[in-house]
């Protein structure tokens, strides 16, 4: 095992033999997350799945070339010019499909990556044999290996991934316009086509330089795992951008240590875990759409919605005991609570429970129900605010949908005072009950307008 | 409106039981309390209906007013947040042979390599049963259905190459062949062809003098009270139900449809002033 | 070129996986669902590590269920992420797969020591050593890779055969299913566990490309080429063993042609399966696309959709 001072070493890039390596997967992941965001927001993700199993054939046949012409068919830059090649047949080949036949998408992707990653192993089996030539380690453009590279490649390497990035900053605003509505762009007279295109050119630029590190199996996680895992932790582009960015380059620089470390662990296969392990950790705590976030949140909406419902409920009882009298406070059977809504007696007996500990209801007899001063008090604002909402759904039938949230505490925050007066004008003027939630400090009994 | 709704007083248990409000078999679909919402947003709010047997029963409202919903939720389709749905007083997993379901002609692949008897014949396939295959007499039936609807000339050709109107009416024709009960389609009418509209308002009409039930969401407002003789206004709760012409009025409308007014309203009372 | 005995098992043993891929493939393109196929044929890698680090053999009943395990995991997790993190399918697609596979890679390379296993036999397989591995059935001896690949090809007709109907129902209209009491999940489930076993019974002879390329092109070639789904099954067939043969033939001819000595069939046999895609691309009888070029040409309105309305 490595000791610590070794550890720290590889990680703050001070190991010579490693750091151009660890440099290198870093600056590729950052590339990835910013480019591969695009990608996911355009819903293509599986499409640098085919693309990059679309690069195989053109690193056999480059090295063939090069050792036909006399070289020794190894030289980094020559075998990712193949690659490119081979990867935009392939996005050409994809196209064509869709744009020709009924085939969809999918269909269009699993052929390219299928029939290209064939030819690419046969012809590899193939140039393996050739006279004069070691083909060995060619392999590693599957599986990844990050040992051999030289500082001519890392800079070959730093330079494509730092121009990806610079190219995403750059198209930003047209990159946004093309993911979130292509129509909409196309429309403006934007030219969606070389948008796309271009975006597609820099998933070839990421997912080539990639070849050599991750492989071309696992470079897809590159692609997608941090944008995702970003999607989590924010709603907006830009910190999107960022977060994705960020994971994809503690993925590559975590990963590639790990792996210069322990040599027998390949460093595609454990970058690809770190980011995996971040993308968990992402989906179930990150606050702006998490799992677990999620859940509280949605089941503290839940307790309130019981609440308000086990209010009203009580509140309209009340009011047809009271019938033309003004609405009191008085116990009332349990049996009427049950049947006002569709809930089982489990359900109830939980929901009362929950009122009970908020403070909402007195005790009193076993099956009558009671509720105290604050919980009549708040059974009379809900009323009140769902009377509205009916109201300002009726009156605004048009508009009222997108905007309705009749969880809300309060109308006005929403709607805003003047509107709720308007509707509470509309209310008496037809005649309708409107309950006037009793003021907290207030020690008159509440009466019905 | 309120008041109306508290005055079921007197259905209430007296005693403090499971009891909870039960629908005589009868009634072909009854919901109580219904809320459906996707995630914060409700789509469906505290929906009460119950529809009569043996009505053609029009649901109408504007877009994004929980239609397609309310059927789905019949149907299980779609998570309850309160609230159940019985179909003849059951729950649906219960009654299921009892109801056949129209969806939007655009939930399916069109493309799919199956000829239009073969989508017909798949209402017969709960009849039909696990691993066996669909007999003789479960393709006569398709094919009648298939005359039934109009089309049983094509009863071999590829759904792909049928218009949206064959196509919606291959739907129906699936749909009589589960021989169901009540019948919940879901925008039957969309973009089809003046014949099929014809031909679809034809079959609904046999189907109610058989005493079927019929909900179909619709969105043609100036044929609302000449198609259904039961209505369902909806924007997210239930506005008004009842007989159509006694609800087809123009303040249901305009708490429906809200600030549209000004073509509905005329839509409205060029109904209400022709006789009908 | 000399053809033995030994290139017909080959071409025997290749057309049976790719029979027994194309199968259930047809139903994976007709639900939209094609790159689950080489989503789960990678992820099959650790449960087959898994497997065979516990049991340390290479054939084994524990190798079936550890693969159909972790194919059945992949669609579960997929589903998992596409529902409960509101992830695009394709996304949580590639995020399953990828972490799966590289879990096998590295559990592959921990095993190194103890078992003969590398993932490059996992990709490309040994079709052309499989004639050598011998097992007698009723006294005939038959390679075991035929027997195995048969075996599957046998049990996905059979399911076929007996859920034809109810896969159909739920390829095209999973509500309509589930409301006619055929649970679509669990024929979902059903269709992800025929794709995992398929997979690992190929991977080993014939190596998991072969089953990528069988489980969409073939069924891809036959979407083209009819409107019926039992022709399109028959038709798969047909195409995927017509690729195993042209394929093997290729890697026997192909290489000569480049003075290269030889190379691999399994690579071949994709191609050839890319190759037959493509005739019927351009020279569908219906929708070919030079076969409409062609048919402009002469003015024949025989192709035009029947518009007419009854």
């Amino acid at each position: 095992m490595p000791d610590l001072r070794e550890i720290l070493e590889v990680l703050l890039l001070q190991n010579y033999n490693t750091r151009l390596v660890v440099l290198s997967t870093t600056l590729l992941g950052i590339a990835a997350g910013l480019v591969g965001s695009f990608l996911l927001l355009r819903k293509r993700s599986l499409m640098g799945d085919a693309l990059s199993h679309a690069t195989l054939p053109g690193v056999a046949i480059a090295f063939a070339v090069m050792v036909a012409l006399g070289g020794s068919g190894k030289s980094l830059p020559g075998l990712l010019l193949g690659a490119t090649l081979s990867g935009i047949a392939g996005v050409a080949t994809m196209l064509l499909i869709r744009h020709t036949t009924r085939l969809r998408d999918d269909v269009a992707m699993g052929f390219v990556l299928s029939v290209f990653f064939g030819v690419g192993v046969a012809s590899l089996r193939m140039v393996q044999s050739m006279p004069g030539a070691s083909a060995a380690g060619l392999e590693s453009f599957i599986y990844g290996k990050t040992a051999s590279m030289v500082s001519s490649d890392f800079l070959l390497i730093s330079l494509v991934a730092g121009l990806s990035s610079l190219a995403c900053l750059l198209f930003l605003k047209e990159f946004l316009l093309l993911c979130f509505d292509d129509g909409f762009a196309a429309a403006q007279g934007w030219p969606t086509l070389f948008l796309d295109v271009l975006l597609l050119g820099l998933v070839t630029a990421v997912t080539v330089i990639g070849l050599q590190s991750v492989g071309l199996i696992l470079v897809i996680a590159f692609l997608i795992t941090p944008p995702t895992a970003a999607r989590f932790w924010t709603q907006r582009l830009i910190p999107m951008l960022l977060i994705a960015a960020l994971i994809g380059g503690i993925s590559g620089w975590l990963g590639a240590s790990l792996s210069a470390l322990t040599p027998q662990l390949p460093a595609g296969a454990v970058i690809v875990i770190v980011a995996a392990l971040l993308f968990v950790l992402s989906m179930i705590f990150a606050p702006a759409r998490g799992v677990i976030p999620r859940w509280i949140h949605q089941s503290r909406l839940r307790r309130k919605v019981d609440r308000q419902h086990l209010l009203r409920a009580a509140y309209e009882i009340l009011e047809v005991q009271a019938g033309s009298a003004p609405v009191v406070n008085e116990p009332f059977p349990l049996a009427l609570l049950l049947t006002k809504r569709s809930w089982t007696p489990r359900q109830l007996r939980r929901i009362l429970k929950t009122a009970r500990r908020e403070d909402h209801l007195e005790p009193a007899a076993p099956d009558k129900i009671l509720l105290s001063e604050s919980g009549f008090g708040e059974a009379s604002r809900a009323t009140r605010n769902h009377r509205l909402w009916e109201t300002y759904l009726i009156q605004y039938a048009d508009i009222a949908p997108s905007h309705v949230d009749r969880d809300a505490d309060m109308v006005e925050h929403i709607l805003g005072a003047k509107l709720v007066r308007q509707l509470e004008a509309y209310l008496s003027d037809h005649d309708l009950a409107l309950p006037v939630p009793p003021s907290p400090h207030s020690l008159e009994p509440s009466a019905n307008p | 409106m309120h008041t109306e709704s508290l005055n079921t007083q007197s259905t209430f248990p007296t005693r403090h039981s499971e009891a909870r409000p039960e629908h005589p078999p009868g009634i072909p679909l009854a919901i109580h309390d219904l809320t459906v919402a996707y995630h914060r947003k409700p789509v469906l709010w505290d929906i009460e209906l119950n529809i009569p047997e043996g009505k053609l029963v029009g649901v109408v409202g504007p877009n994004g007013a929980g239609k397609s919903t309310l059927l789905k939720a019949c149907l299980d389709l779609v998570p309850l947040s309160s609230g159940w749905a019985h179909i003849y007083g059951k729950p649906y997993r219960k009654n299921r042979h009892r109801v056949a379901y129209v969806p939007q002609r655009e939930s399916v692949d069109w493309d799919f390599p199956v000829n239009a008897i073969d989508v017909v014949a798949m209402g017969a396939y709960r009849r039909v049963g696990w691993f066996r295959r669909v007999g003789k007499a479960e393709n006569e039936r398709a094919m009648e259905a298939l005359e039934q609807v109009g089309i049983g000339h094509l009863a071999r050709r590829q759904i792909s190459q049928l218009s949206g109107g064959q196509q919606q009416r291959v739907f129906l024709a699936r749909a009589l062949m589960q021989d169901a009960d009540l019948y919940l389609m879901d925008e039957p009418f969309a973009a089809v062809d003046a014949a099929t509209e014809e031909a679809i308002v034809d079959l609904l009409r046999k189907l109610s003098e058989r005493g079927k039930t019929c909900l179909v969401v619709h969105h043609d407002l100036a044929t609302v009270t000449t198609y259904f003789d039961w209505l369902v206004l909806l924007n997210m709760r239930v506005v008004a139900d009842g007989p159509a012409a006694e609800t087809f009025t123009r303040d249901n409308l305009q708490k429906t449809y809200g600030g549209k007014l000004s073509l509905l309203e005329k839509a409205a009372e060029a109904l209400r002033s022709t006789p009908h | 070129m000399n053809w033995t005995g030994f290139d017909t098992w080959i071409v025997v043993i290749g057309a049976l996986c790719a029979a027994a891929c194309a199968l259930p493939g047809c139903f994976l393109v007709l639900r939209k669902m094609s790159m689950m196929g080489d989503a789960i044929s990678h992820a099959v890698l650790p449960g087959l590590a898994i497997a065979f680090l516990v049991t340390g053999t290479r054939a084994s009943v524990a190798m079936f269920l550890g693969a159909a395990v972790a194919g059945v995991l992949t669609a579960l997790f997929t589903q998992w992420i596409t529902r409960f993190g509101n992830v695009d399918r394709g996304a949580a697609m590639g995020i399953v797969f990828t972490t799966l596979f590289a879990i096998g890679l590295l559990l592959i390379r921990q095993a190194a020591d103890h078992v003969d296993l590398d993932p490059g036999c996992v990709l490309y397989g040994a079709i052309e050593l499989t004639p050598l591995d011998l097992v007698s059935l009723g006294g005939l001896p038959i390679p075991r890779a035929a027997l195995v690949n048969g075996t599957v090809l046998l049990l996905n007709l059979g399911i076929i055969a007996l859920l034809y109907k109810e896969l159909k129902l739920s390829s095209f209209d999973p509500d309509l299913a589930d409301t006619l009491g055929y649970p679509s999940q669990f024929l979902h489930y059903l269709l992800m566990t025929m794709v995992a076993v398929t997979t690992v019974a190929a991977f080993e002879s014939v190596g998991s490309i072969i089953v990528i390329a069988m489980l969409i092109v073939p069924p891809a070639t036959a979407l083209l080429l009819t409107h019926d789904l039992l022709k399109m099954l028959l038709i798969a067939v047909g195409a995927a063993v017509l690729s195993a043969l042209g394929g093997h033939l290729g890697a026997l001819v192909v290489p000569g042609w480049f003075g290269f000595e030889s190379t691999t069939t399994s690579g071949m046999i994709a191609l050839a399966a890319g190759l037959v895609f493509t005739l019927a691309w351009l020279f569908s009888p219906k929708e070919g696309v030079l076969t409409r070029r062609f048919r402009e040409k002469v003015g024949d309105p025989g192709s035009l959709p029947d518009t007419n309305t009854a």
